[in-house]
């Protein structure tokens, strides 16, 4: 086991090298010259040349590449352009607003969709399986700023029962001390059970819009391979040896059509992270996204950068997680390494 | 597809085109819903088309005495904040998106189906470097490398373009390499070989004609990602800029209506992006029963 995740492991390094060289080399395709750019617009040539050896940007493209991976390994991003702020302590700051909106995005989007995906499997053609059909072609048809909008409009304005899509609190309340950085678990923590609602009031809307975008292809897989599962020979042994229809379906078919479900989590996460950037813009919700939006539209180069590491940092240790997880329940896959 | 083995070449391809046509015209009458995602599909390049000629308003006149009006006889989906017809937008919005959508395809269709053709006709050094290439860009989360792209190369319609095709390369690249890796060992490319063929015109002339029916599918399958990743890019402030009718931006621009209820400056754009993307969603699946009906599901 412990062979295996380190076998996993390694094979995440080279990922993790690829991603740092696009990094550095997005900084170096910034149209004209960096060392201008990083100066600020009313900068003199002085300045610019200051900026110039500051940055190292004078010296060969290795030596620059060097300096910039031994400022990651300090874990310095750099420097905001328009706050002079670094960059990796303000997304420190923001990445729990992040996690816990996408995490509960993710747990909305699995509770739904896998038992709609089995539901859908053992009755084929049935109204319930045209309807998981419709709605996982729906589900990645629609734009996720699109459908939180749609929410915003239906449940806060309609109907009163979400409060105003601006951030993770209502300004009524102080956020809860914080342990985690996750409001829903530091207020239990804290015993405050009103700051608790008043953020899970704020969650359930962006959570919900993230769920609705990534059930989709939850459910799809969870549907095939649970059909794939039902019509295998261990399926029929079970049956026959009398076994009640929901152990015959929960224990031994879905434990065997979890693998690829699994599998699609990986892509699912993909989706999830970036339509995470579009929710948050949606419910001005404090996160990394909108800390990169907010950079984009000023042109602050630094942040934006960070921001695309961090989430590729985050996307390579997920799939990695997900790799060790596969071989936790698949015990084939143990044995083979 | 129907697999008759006819002795005569050309009796058995005029044969297969005959077959395919009918196949589709099954699929089509079998399958009311890729018929009517084709009906839709008409109807959006009909817009796309003659969409600029044909509506009632200037998509850029703005009439402060009519702004934020609800949708009306004259004003079918309403004014916005600056009196301009949302409908007129929305239709003169569909070429803008429509090209960008297409000219992104057809840019990673050239570079990740040449890509992945080479890589598994050639294998070794090819085959390593392709694959390095499209592992290191699924290392990202998609859409917040495309974010990335479009700020480093700056913000403009053609590098929304180059993102999208960008991010959506592994995809053609691996489905273009399977598919030559398996036709490079087929009896046809040996003949070519030695009927002394060079490799590089075996490539062009035998192997890549023969994957065209996957890839073409392939490009239906991921036109509606291109279209939804454009408008998301537009949608946080990247490439096009107001006042240019675009989808994206103007649902952004209708966002801060929505919690004060004028619904409809967001809503009708975000609604035809939505129905955009499901008719290539639904389509991509009807082309791919034509084009290889195993992979059904």
């Amino acid at each position: 086991m412990l062979s295996m995740i380190v076998k996993r492991v390694a094979a995440a390094v080279p990922s993790l090298i690829g991603v740092v060289i696009v990094t550095f080399l997005l900084t170096r395709a910034l149209p004209g010259d960096p060392a201008a750019y990083f100066a600020g617009p009313a900068a003199t040539a002085e300045a610019i040349e200051q900026v110039r050896v500051k940055l190292g940007l004078d010296k060969p493209l290795y030596v620059q590449f060097m300096r910039y991976v031994g400022d990651l390994a300090r874990g310095d991003l750099g420097n905001s352009l328009t706050t002079g702020q670094p960059v990796g302590q303000e997304i420190r700051s923001r990445l729990p607003a992040s996690a816990e909106l996408t995490l509960l995005g993710l747990l909305v989007a699995v509770v739904i969709a896998v038992p709609l995906g089995i539901l859908a499997a053992t009755r084929p053609n049935s109204v319930l399986d045209h309807c998981c059909r419709a709605i996982s072609t729906a589900g990645v048809s629609l734009p996720v700023f699109f459908t939180g909008l749609v929410l915003t409009y239906v449940f806060y304005y309609l109907l009163g029962w979400a409060p105003a899509p601006l951030g993770r609190l209502d300004v009524f309340f102080s956020p809860p001390p914080q342990v985690t950085g996750f409001y829903l678990i530091d207020s239990a923590l804290a015993g405050d059970g009103e700051v608790f609602l008043a953020a899970l009031k704020a969650l359930i809307l962006p959570a919900l819009t993230l769920g609705i975008f990534s059930l989709a292809p939850i459910a799809r897989m969870t549907r095939a391979s649970m059909l794939a599962a039902l019509a295998s020979d261990f399926v029929r042994t079970a049956r026959a040896s009398g076994l009640t229809p929901f152990t015959v379906v929960v224990t031994y078919a879905f434990r065997n059509a979890m693998l690829p479900v699994i599998t699609t989590l990986g892509m699912v996460f993909s989706f999830l992270l970036g339509a995470n950037v579009l929710v948050e813009k949606v419910f001005a919700w404090p996160g990394i996204g909108s800390f990169a939006v907010e950079a984009l539209i000023a042109s602050d180069f630094a942040p934006l950068q960070g921001f695309v590491l961090t989430m590729a940092v985050m996307y390579v240790a997920l799939n990695l997680a997900i790799d060790i997880l596969y071989g936790v329940i698949d015990p084939r896959i143990r044995i083979e390494s | 597809m129907t697999n008759i083995a006819l002795p005569d070449q050309r009796g058995a391809s005029g044969h297969g085109l005959l077959a395919t046509l009918r196949h589709a015209r099954y699929i089509l009458g079998e399958n009311a819903v890729t018929a009517f995602a084709f009906a839709l599909f008409l109807l959006i390049v009909l817009a796309a088309l003659i969409g600029p000629y044909v509506v009632p308003y200037d998509p850029l006149a703005s009439d402060t005495a009519a702004a934020l009006k609800p949708p009306s006889l004259a004003h079918w989906c309403g004014t916005d904040q600056l009196g301009r017809d949302v409908f007129s937008r929305v239709i003169v919005a569909t070429r803008l998106d429509f090209v960008i959508a297409i000219a992104s395809v057809a840019l990673v269709f050239l570079m990740g189906g040449l890509a992945g053709v080479a890589a598994g006709f050639f294998g070794g050094w090819t085959d390593r470097v392709v694959g390095r290439i499209a592992d290191t860009i699924m290392a990202f989360p998609l859409f917040v490398l495309a974010m990335g792209i479009v700020a480093a190369l700056g913000n403009a319609v053609q590098n929304i373009v180059l993102a999208t095709a960008i991010v959506n390369f592994p995809l053609y690249a691996r489905v273009a390499r399977a598919e030559s890796n398996v036709l490079r060992d087929a009896g046809f490319v040996h003949a070519a070989r030695l009927c002394g063929n060079s490799e590089m015109r075996i490539l062009l002339a035998q192997v890549l004609p023969n994957i065209m029916p996957i890839m073409v599918v392939q490009i239906s399958l991921t036109m509606g990602y291109a279209i939804l990743n454009a408008a998301g890019l537009s949608f946080i402030g990247l490439g096009v800029r107001p006042p240019t009718a675009e989808w994206g931006i103007m649902v952004a621009e209708g966002a801060a209506f929505m919690v004060s209820g004028e619904w409809w400056i967001a809503f009708f754009p975000g609604a035809a992006l939505m129905i955009a993307v499901f008719c290539f969603n639904l389509l991509g699946d009807g082309l791919r029963d034509i084009a290889d009906p195993r992979r059904r599901t």
